[in-house]
């Protein structure tokens, strides 16, 4: 073997990144990591890196990135506060189950623990909220933690992984040797299949007579899509799903009825305590899809196919429980059960859905009143997309109008902050989602409150031209809360008011072409002049102000006690 | 909803790994569940660390904890056992004045009936050692204190199962029986 020239520990962690084909980083530079900062100068040719605004907002673009191109995000960030402020961004991925690999910089090794300049315990910080994470303080370490770092963050239930390096580590001079990594005996992502127990499945399934599918992100994240839409055109069984799940299945798809639990849609919800087989695949029966978990699906029999053996039995106890990456498990399922059709079952789903219409539906996106509402916006990007734009959304009544609006015909088109709630999401992620799908439309969709939040992201639109479609519903509120605050806190209006700055000044101010619509004959040819423009472009849209988002299960309720008004 | 809770020794075998105590306790902190005891050591296997915790909660809680134990990246294994189905002790040291050693001929007495250890004496003071469950050492507790304790210090619980772990085979490691 030729003897290997040395290299400084921060261009080993370059070449870690080439070799495990990153080729487009987010991050924000800072004293403790600017030996890597200086290597990717160096490195520009082959690995771009993304300045944001914030080191939050570097999150939530990896964030997006990574869910449209089922890649692993990378992020860069400096010791001290660059560290902490990825923590949001880090948790997020996390509860969503992101890939998402974290490299901060760390003040040099004989400085741990002396209070020094820009240093924290970010491995304590982050330890809760990350998949792994791992201090390096010797360059010799870095190609074999990066290599671990990527393996652990993409396989099994993917999730963030966060490397800490001390400056020391990043100057000192190694050997350079990668080789990927693929297996660490402690640690097995992909739990094995049990045939018998999808057998058992398939039993249950070809005797049920009324049965419900309700689908996760696990068939996004598996590249199951197919697999999973074989399963259900073969069983016709009713599948719904949750807000991560969303475009697994096309919208229109004649056997997808709609979004189950807080906002979901009335007929899965209330259908979901009348089922008698409820089929879980790929989620993870989170408190907003179940409701109380007391009345939830208590008469039906239930089938759980998840990769995460931790997530079986954690809220709801199960019949039959598969595990393993549903790409391999859906297959065989299928290959079991007899083809069939439930007709009679899939009308009530219809009757249910007009009752919907008429009262909840009609009037969000055929509005007879005076003011706009979050629903005829969505219909109209709808109209102008032809549903194949990737939808991004923040945290709040227009994420729950525009999941339950917005049509897609591809997998990975539903971009939005699911179990953490991160306001402040959209608009970063907005830019990853585009970047890691140039080619498709981007329509960042979001509330004045959580645009608010990350609005300094729009520099980083600017710098790098990135053509993301904002749209602002502004409403002068904080409406979730406020809508909770109108119907169980009487009215006490504290603190969601908001008094807002002139939004199209600020988009100007960043070179960003901009628009504000308040009256309805305007918005059609709004919105279709923002999709036809090859730039970035912000949409201003005034909404009525003291809307609500129905149907709402109310906390602690029931699934079936879902409420239309 | 208020199941009736147990005590349950968990014993967990892991890679060793800095950080990795942070991330079990962490899994603890987050459901609000107080840790009675932990001691961590070199297990059976070379370079195989384990850890026995001791909680006091729910069975259907102690079921979902060992999975999000296990599901730690460098976690191994990890099981849980009620007390009738491991071998377990604590130790307990004592400090004593060793006046009241000679003065209070009722002590040696006390040592002698609770089968316990003198471990060292000096002039000033002597250390008493005692090993066993909870029960014997607080009792040896309550019989010296009167007398005047020093120092007292009880160990985390250390327990075998009975029943094998088997965590060569989870390893694939070839072990000769």
């Amino acid at each position: 073997m030729s003897k290997e020239i040395k290299i400084s520990g921060a261009e080993a962690v370059i070449r870690c990144l080439l070799e495990e084909g990153v080729d487009l980083i987010y991050g924000y530079p800072g004293g403790a990591i600017m030996p890597i900062y200086d290597e990717l100068y160096k490195f520009q040719d082959e690995l771009t890196h993304i300045l944001t605004r914030h080191e939050q907002g570097a999150t939530h673009a990896a964030q997006g990135y990574s869910r449209v191109s089922g890649k692993v995000g990378v992020v860069t960030a400096t010791s001290g506060p660059g560290a902490t402020n990825l923590v949001t961004g880090i948790a997020d991925a996390q509860i969503d189950s992101t890939p998402m690999v974290c490299i901060t910089g760390q003040v040099a090794s004989h400085l741990l623990g002396s209070d020094a300049f820009q240093e924290t315990d970010i491995i304590g910080i982050s330890t809760p909220v990350t998949k792994w994470n791992c201090q390096i303080t010797k360059a010799a370490d870095i190609p074999v933690v990066l290599a671990k770092a990527f393996y652990i963050a993409k396989s099994g239930r993917p999730g963030p992984v966060l490397v800490d390096i001390t400056k020391d580590a990043q100057f000192e001079l190694m050997e350079f040797k990668y080789s990927k990594c693929t297996f660490l005996r402690s640690y097995k992502p992909v739990p094995d299949f049990s045939i018998n127990k999808i057998k058992n499945a398939s039993e249950l399934i070809n005797k049920s007579k009324k049965p419900l599918i309700v689908w996760g992100q696990g068939v996004i994240l598996g590249n199951a899509e197919n697999e999973f839409k074989d399963f259900v055109e073969k069983t016709g069984i009713p599948a719904a799903w949750t807000i991560l799940g969303l475009s697994a299945l096309p919208t229109k798809h004649p056997l997808n009825v709609g979004m189950v639990g807080m906002h979901g849609n009335y007929g899965p919800n209330v259908l979901t305590n009348e089922c008698d087989l409820l089929i879980a695949i790929g989620m993870r029966f989170d408190d907003r899809v179940t409701g109380n978990l007391n009345s939830y699906a208590k008469q039906a029999k239930i089938i759980h196919l998840e990769i995460d053996p931790a997530e079986i039995n954690k809220n709801v106890d199960v019949d039959v429980a598969v595990l393993g990456n549903v790409k391999e498990t859906l297959p065989l399922l299928t290959s079991f059960v007899k083809s069939n059709s439930h007709d009679s079952w899939i009308n009530k789903f219809n009757s249910f859905y007009k009752i919907e219409y008429k009262k909840v539906i009609k009037n969000d996106i055929y509005p007879s009143k005076d003011g706009l509402t979050m629903g005829e916006v969505i219909k109209e990007i709808n109209e102008a997309s032809n549903g194949d734009a990737i939808i991004v959304t923040d945290v709040g009544q227009h994420q729950m109008v525009t999941c339950r609006y917005a049509n897609f015909n591809k997998s990975k088109s539903n971009v939005t902050s699911g179990g953490l709630g991160t306001m402040g999401f959209a608009l970063p992620a907005a830019i990853g989602a585009k970047m890691g799908a140039p080619k498709r439309e981007v329509v960042a969709v979001i509330g004045d409150g959580g645009y608010q939040m990350t609005i300094q992201e729009l520099g980083t639109i600017f710098q790098t031209g990135c053509a993301v479609k904002i749209v602002v519903l502004n409403n002068e509120f904080l409406g979730m809360v406020r809508q909770w605050q109108q119907m169980f806190f009487e009215k006490r209006y504290a603190s969601t008011e908001m008094i807002n700055p002139d939004f199209i000044t600020i988009a100007k101010g960043y070179n960003i072409e901009a628009k504000k619509v308040d009256k309805r004959t305007d918005l059609k040819n709004s919105v279709q002049e923002m999709m036809k423009s090859s730039k970035p472009y912000f949409l201003e849209v005034r909404v009525e102000k003291e809307a609500n988002v129905f149907p709402m299960i109310p906390s602690g309720a029931s699934v079936s006690d879902i409420r239309l008004e | 909803m208020n199941e009736k809770k147990y005590t349950y020794t968990i014993s967990i075998y892991t890679e060793n790994n800095l950080g990795l105590l942070n991330r079990i306790s962490a899994i603890f902190l987050k459901r609000h569940i107080n840790i009675e005891s932990l001691t961590t050591s070199q297990s059976e296997i070379d370079n195989i660390f384990r850890f026995v915790v001791v909680v006091n909660i729910q069975e259907n809680k102690i079921k979902r904890i060992i999975k999000q134990i296990e599901k730690q990246i460098e976690v191994i294994a990890a099981f849980f056992h009620t007390d009738q189905e491991t071998i377990f002790l604590e130790t307990a040291l004592y400090k004593v004045k060793s006046k009241s050693l000679f003065d209070e001929k009722h002590i040696q007495k006390i040592i002698k009936e609770s089968q316990a250890n003198i471990v060292t004496v000096s002039p000033n003071y002597f250390v008493i050692e005692k090993t066993g469950w909870r029960e014997e050492t607080e009792k040896l507790y309550n019989s010296l204190e009167p007398y005047g304790l020093l120092q007292f210090v009880r160990s985390g619980r250390i327990s075998v199962s009975k029943e094998a772990m088997n965590i060569s085979n989870i390893l694939g490691l070839n072990t000769d029986k």
